[in-house]
């Protein structure tokens, strides 16, 4: 029998979880839910909280209509724990336990290791909203700022799934946990947020699209290895969270893609051919095409390093307990165990960099990395096709993976972003050539000038090819409120 | 010679590969290559299950084709074709596809006619059409069935509100859906479904209720609404649908709607009042009604119209059963407005809609091109051009 897809909206908190039968849970989720409110009101998108914004909110988790779209005030967003209808007789994807009924309560012996996990998901979740608080005052339009809180309300429903998560099946420590997601901080010296890339403001727009694109995909791809898991509640809060996800990849992007095709007709209309006449670019207003180039680096290559490193034991454990999987574990034609395959893994030995056959079963975060690469590689294509189609003579590339590293076997190695070693003087001397330098930085905050009248695009990004649910090009899709 | 076939397909410069709809198809019709998310037109049955949770719209594409593009075909693409040019597949050609079962394209075929050779409004929503058909309708609920007009009045209007449950069945304002009414014809035969035009805007009577209504007029021996009016809160009613992909709303904010209806003619027009008061209530002056009835009594909604500022709604009520007052009709309240009617017609923001009996096109037809000459405009080429842009539009029964 398949469960109730329909959420209860009557309680206050929005689910499909049954929560108004479970009342230890919903008074604790009651219980933490001011203090969500307080934090979003804090450290949320600033300025904007009395604006209505054209939102989707999810009505039901099924195919169809699990989305609705309607103004509402970001701090009245109905968050609500939605979990994928429970797949009758699903079994553990993967390790051990492979094939054994998936289990619907935290087995025991797994306990601290799956609440490490929920718990590194979860905090990443508020990270990115604190993260790019301040992006709604230089919007570039009002469809961009609506699709930048779009991504902030889901990320806080995020939030509330791995929340719910904690509260229902880790007792108190897993209240501990949920207050703890609202106290940390992304960059803030006594408590920051648990990983490194979630600790840096996103202080423009192409960062932003830079960061939804690379840095969402890593959270996709954890998303991905998660809804695997064998812990059930798990895999049904990650595979509803994935179909939100995507919407985030879709903002990364198309955002990147629009930059990218705005600076080749600026360049096409002032009848500029050489891309690296940086200079003459930047005259027009537009993102000059090596910049890009460089905040590709710079956003792929911290999320590189969200992947651990490439050999851990941690992830073994994880792997062979049935509760985090591969990419798509389930459409892997092998044991699920590993028991005797191999994975080549990177190496950096000498000054020289190799690869080496170890245990696949220690592999599991080289192969998701490797699996994310492929996955970024194919905007990368459909970015290198609007510069062809403009007759511009430029290819943006992913850099090599040992780039730029500070997590694993190539951290700290001075290796080029087309992959040679090299000497770190000669490093440090081309850093600006591969890296975005301060110079860069202000003057890509130089063309940051908001954008607020429906229809209007700033000058440096070209408008989409369609409006979001269908909408027509000047379409309000933020009621501004400007107290 | 084969019969074209409309084919699904994604574009391929605006995916994200986030492989969404291939988690989301029954069917397993979507599938993917490093590039490309593909579909098997062998499989995909046009359930539409995967439109909406495609997060960039790029699965809402649609050829018409003699023979369907391959797997293949579509993993090298970088870019969709454009549609051919299939001169064989006569009138379905460049028109909007109203419907996928002949007998209900048909009626509404019939419906439109006096529409012309119509496009769609430019910034109208994407209709869903054919999501149930006889072979799987849905069974839904009635939620009420209260009669708008008085007890004395000599004609029975029902609002019937239907409730939709879990089920998915989005339908756009100006859109119709099917009801078969219980039983067999002379023949044995289940009998044809009959198109109503919802009354309702597309998020439900109030926003988010997944329900839906109908503006029903009893009429002497008819079969379907007579089956409709008795229908008491709770009954269980079959629906296909939903149905039409021309007679829709422009989302654009700019656009002025000029609607002109008879009795339950309203029924789509009390739809489009409702959505743009919940998307764009500080809009005025851009909705016009002519409305047409025997007498206030008998008119639907004549209460909850006059509440509505004539700055938001201007509202000429036509009546033509009013004891000691000259007939008036539409086309008359029409003349009698010549003016603004005129300038309307100048403005290129302007959509005109006609709906209710078929008798009276030829009036409104007749005042409109009387008030294009006083307004210096030549009307055939005038509603010409207005077809083209896709705002004039007649559903008349």
């Amino acid at each position: 029998m398949t469960q109730k897809m329909a959420v209860d909206y009557d309680t206050m908190i929005p689910n499909n979880v049954g929560l108004s039968s479970d009342r230890r849970v919903l008074k604790a989720l009651e219980r933490w839910h001011p203090g969500y409110i307080k934090w979003w009101g804090n450290l949320g998108p600033v300025g904007f909280q009395e604006s209505k914004v054209y939102l989707r909110t999810a009505v039901s988790v099924d195919s169809k209509g699990w989305a609705k779209f309607d103004y509402v005030k970001m701090p009245e967003y109905r968050w609500g724990i939605l979990l994928a209808p429970q797949v009758e007789g699903r079994t553990i994807a993967c390790g051990e336990h492979y094939g054994e009924p998936a289990w619907q309560e935290v087995p025991g012996e797994y306990r601290s290791m799956l609440r490490r996990l929920i718990v590194i998901q979860g905090d990443t979740e508020p990270a990115s909203v604190e993260q790019q608080r301040f992006l709604g005052k230089t919007a570039p339009s009002q469809y961009d700022m609506r699709n930048l809180f779009q991504v902030n309300v889901e990320e806080g429903r995020h939030l509330w799934a791995m929340v719910y998560l904690l509260q229902k099946y880790f007792g108190s420590d897993g209240r501990e946990e949920a207050n703890e997601m609202l106290r940390r901080q992304s960059g803030s010296a006594e408590t920051p947020r648990m990983l490194g890339a979630f600790n840096e403001e996103t202080p423009d727009w192409l960062s932003f699209f830079m960061f939804t694109y690379f840095t969402d995909r890593d959270g996709k791809m954890q998303l991905e290895a998660l809804a695997q898991s064998g812990f059930d509640p798990l895999s049904r809060s990650c595979r509803f969270m994935l179909t939100e996800e995507a919407h985030h990849m879709f903002v990364g992007e198309t955002g990147v893609g629009r930059t990218i095709q705005r600076t080749c007709e600026a360049m096409n209309e002032a009848g500029i051919s050489d891309p690296y006449d940086v200079e003459k670019v930047r005259a027009l207003g537009v993102i000059d095409l090596p910049t890009i180039q460089k905040k590709l680096n710079l956003h792929y290559t911290l999320s590189l390093d969200l992947f651990g490193s490439e050999v851990s034991t941690n992830a073994a454990n994880a792997f062979n307990a049935g509760i985090k999987g591969r990419y798509q574990e389930i459409k892997i034609d092998d044991d699920h165990q590993l028991n005797n395959a191999t994975y080549a893994a990177s190496q950096f030995i000498d000054g020289k960099i190799t690869s080496m056959d170890v245990p696949a079963l220690t592999a599991i975060n080289m192969r998701l990395r490797d699996d994310y690469s492929k996955d970024a590689l194919g905007g990368v294509k459909r970015w290198n096709q609007i510069i062809s189609k403009a007759n511009i003579e430029f290819e943006l590339k992913l850099p090599h993976s040992g780039f730029h590293r500070k997590i694993g076997v190539f951290d700290h190695a001075p290796i080029t972003p087309d992959g040679r070693v090299v000497t770190w003087d000669e490093w440090e001397k081309s850093r600006d050539e591969w890296l975005p330098s301060k110079a860069d930085g202000d003057f890509i905050q130089s063309l940051m000038k908001p954008e607020w009248e429906p229809g209007k695009y700033a000058n440096w990004i070209a408008p989409p090819r369609v409006g979001i649910d269908n909408k027509p090009g000047d379409f309000e899709y933020v009621q501004l409120h400007m107290a | 010679m084969a019969e074209p076939l409309k084919q699904h397909l994604i574009d391929p410069e605006y995916c994200i590969r986030c492989y969404t709809c291939e988690e989301t198809c029954p069917l397993e019709a979507i599938t993917h290559n490093d590039d490309n998310v593909v579909i098997d037109a062998s499989l995909c049955n046009l359930c539409m299950d995967c439109i909406l949770p495609c997060p960039t719209g790029s699965i809402d594409n649609w050829r018409v084709v003699a023979k369907p593009y391959s797997l293949e075909d579509q993993f090298g693409w970088m870019e969709l074709p454009d549609q051919e040019d299939l001169k064989s597949a006569g009138e379905q050609n460049g028109a909007p596809v109203e419907a996928l079962d002949d007998a209900v394209a048909a009626l509404l075929k019939e419906s439109h006619k006096g529409s012309g050779p119509v496009a769609v409004p430019s910034s109208a929503s994407k209709p869903t059409i054919n999501l149930r058909n006889l072979a799987n309708p849905l069974e839904a609920q009635i939620q009420g069935n209260f009669r708008l007009t008085s007890a004395d009045a000599d004609s029975d209007v029902r609002h019937i509100i239907i409730n939709l449950g879990d089920a998915t069945f989005p339908v756009l304002e100006g859109q119709s859906v099917g009801i078969v009414p219980p039983g067999t014809d002379e023949y044995g035969k289940p009998h044809l479904p009959r198109l109503y035009s919802v009354s309702s805007p597309r998020d439900g009577e109030r926003p988010n209720v997944n329900n839906l209504s109908l503006t029903v007029k009893r009429e002497e021996f008819g079969l379907c609404s007579n089956y409709l009016c008795d229908l008491k809160k709770g009954d269980k009613i079959n629906l296909t649908g939903p149905f039409g992909a021309s007679f829709l709303m422009p989302d654009d904010p700019q656009a002025k709607l000029l609607m002109i209806c008879t009795g339950t003619g309203s029924a789509p027009f009390r739809a489009f009042t409702m959505r743009r008061q919940r998307v764009l209530p500080n809009v005025e002056r851009a909705l016009k009604l002519f409305f047409g009835a025997r007498t206030s009594d008998s008119l639907p909604y004549f209460g909850p119209l006059k509440k509505i500022p004539d700055s938001f709604l201007e509202k000429h009520f036509a009546f033509s059963r009013i004891e000691g007052k000259k007939k008036s009709y539409v086309q008359d309240e029409l003349r009698l407005a010549s003016d603004a009617i005129g300038n309307a017609l100048k403005d290129p923001q302007t959509y005109i809609y006609i709906c209710g009996m078929k008798a009276m096109e030829e009036g409104v037809e007749s005042a409109l091109n009387e008030i294009a000459l006083n307004a210096n405009l030549d009307w055939q080429l005038l509603r010409n051009k207005m077809r083209e842009d896709g705002r004039y539009h007649v559903e008349t029964y």
